[in-house]
């Protein structure tokens, strides 16, 4: 049982996850998405980097590669994926979770540590925080703006499927500590099912202690989790 | 089979924030220029070959359906003329 990282052309993140991965003794092989999914995949990781380049829209191309079919296939039986950055906008793209994320509101490369709000501690990206729990994660991203229809952003705030919002240190949100000017602050969704979420902050990077916060662990715990249901 | 150009052009929707055509509107009138807005676009020209201009529209159609556009944000048409 194997965390299977999907490196496309432009993927920078994949090794990070890998060590990020492995830091947390979770099985995990970086894969190149002409391969396929091997066999023995029990979760999925869409990294984050600049995949094609980022031609017509981030994630665009990544979305439309024949490995991607199969990923949305073993979403749909359960299979637990993570899309991080450049792997949430391919998510978004490829349809398994809504929304797109798109140029940040400042049109800048925006670089820094943020604070996340936990909006549901029932999913296994979130099992190890309590809902109200605030984390900081850092992102990397120029295109990460969340936008939506607003009348089904609203049903997913009904349905429960905003995973991560940004807010301050305290736990707030509002305008003022929204990156990137994402709708309603959303930092990460869920798709369909709970073991399919894409978020625009690296949890990856703040997994190994040596580079500074760990608050990112408890979502690469997911994996662990879910194989353990599995 | 005839030769067409399939024109699509692909915008943000309305209301959807465009913060590279605020940043551009805002060059232009840092140069000195008056205006009251501004919206971008992107074309893709394709070239294809098609029982009819009706059979380019839809292929075209399709292309900006499930690649060239992005439904939750964009909007695009889709003009074709013989090339």
């Amino acid at each position: 049982m194997t965390v299977s990282i999907i490196r496309f052309g432009g993927s920078n993140c994949d090794r990070d996850a890998e060590r990020a991965l492995e830091h947390l003794e979770i099985d995990a092989e970086i894969v190149w998405h002409e391969d396929g999914l091997p066999a023995d995949t029990s979760g999925i990781v869409l990294p984050g980097g600049f995949s094609y380049g980022d031609y017509l829209r981030a994630g665009a191309m990544a979305a439309r590669s024949p490995i991607m079919a199969e990923v949305r296939e073993a979403a749909a039986e359960g299979t637990p994926v993570l899309g991080v950055c450049n792997g949430a906008q391919i998510g978004c793209e490829s349809g398994l979770t809504e929304g797109a994320f798109t140029t940040n509101e400042s049109a800048r490369f925006q670089c820094e540590h943020v604070y996340l709000r936990v909006e549901r501690d029932d999913t296994p990206w979130t099992a190890a925080y309590d809902e109200g729990d605030v984390i900081e994660i850092p992102i990397a991203h120029g295109e990460g703006r969340y936008e939506i229809d607003d009348d089904r952003l609203d049903e997913l705030e009904v349905e429960d499927r905003i995973l991560f919002r940004y807010c301050d240190e305290n736990g707030e949100t509002g305008p003022d500590v929204n990156p990137n000017g994402s709708k309603h602050n959303v930092a990460g969704v869920l798709g369909e099912r709970e073991t399919v979420a894409v978020l625009m902050p690296h949890p990856e990077r703040a997994t190994l202690p040596d580079v500074g916060p760990t608050d990112g662990q408890g979502i690469l715990r997911g994996f662990e989790l879910a194989e353990t249901e599995a | 089979m005839t030769a067409y150009t399939a024109t699509v052009t692909v915008r943000l929707k309305h209301g959807v924030l465009d913060p590279e055509a605020e940043t551009t509107q805002q060059a232009l009138e840092r140069l000195g220029f008056d205006l009251e807005d501004l919206r971008s676009a992107d074309r893709f020209e394709v070239d294809l070959e098609a029982e009819s201009a009706e059979s380019a529209h839809e292929r075209a159609s399709e292309m900006a359906e499930r690649l060239l556009a992005n439904p939750t944000i964009h909007d695009y048409d889709v003009e074709v003329d013989e090339r």
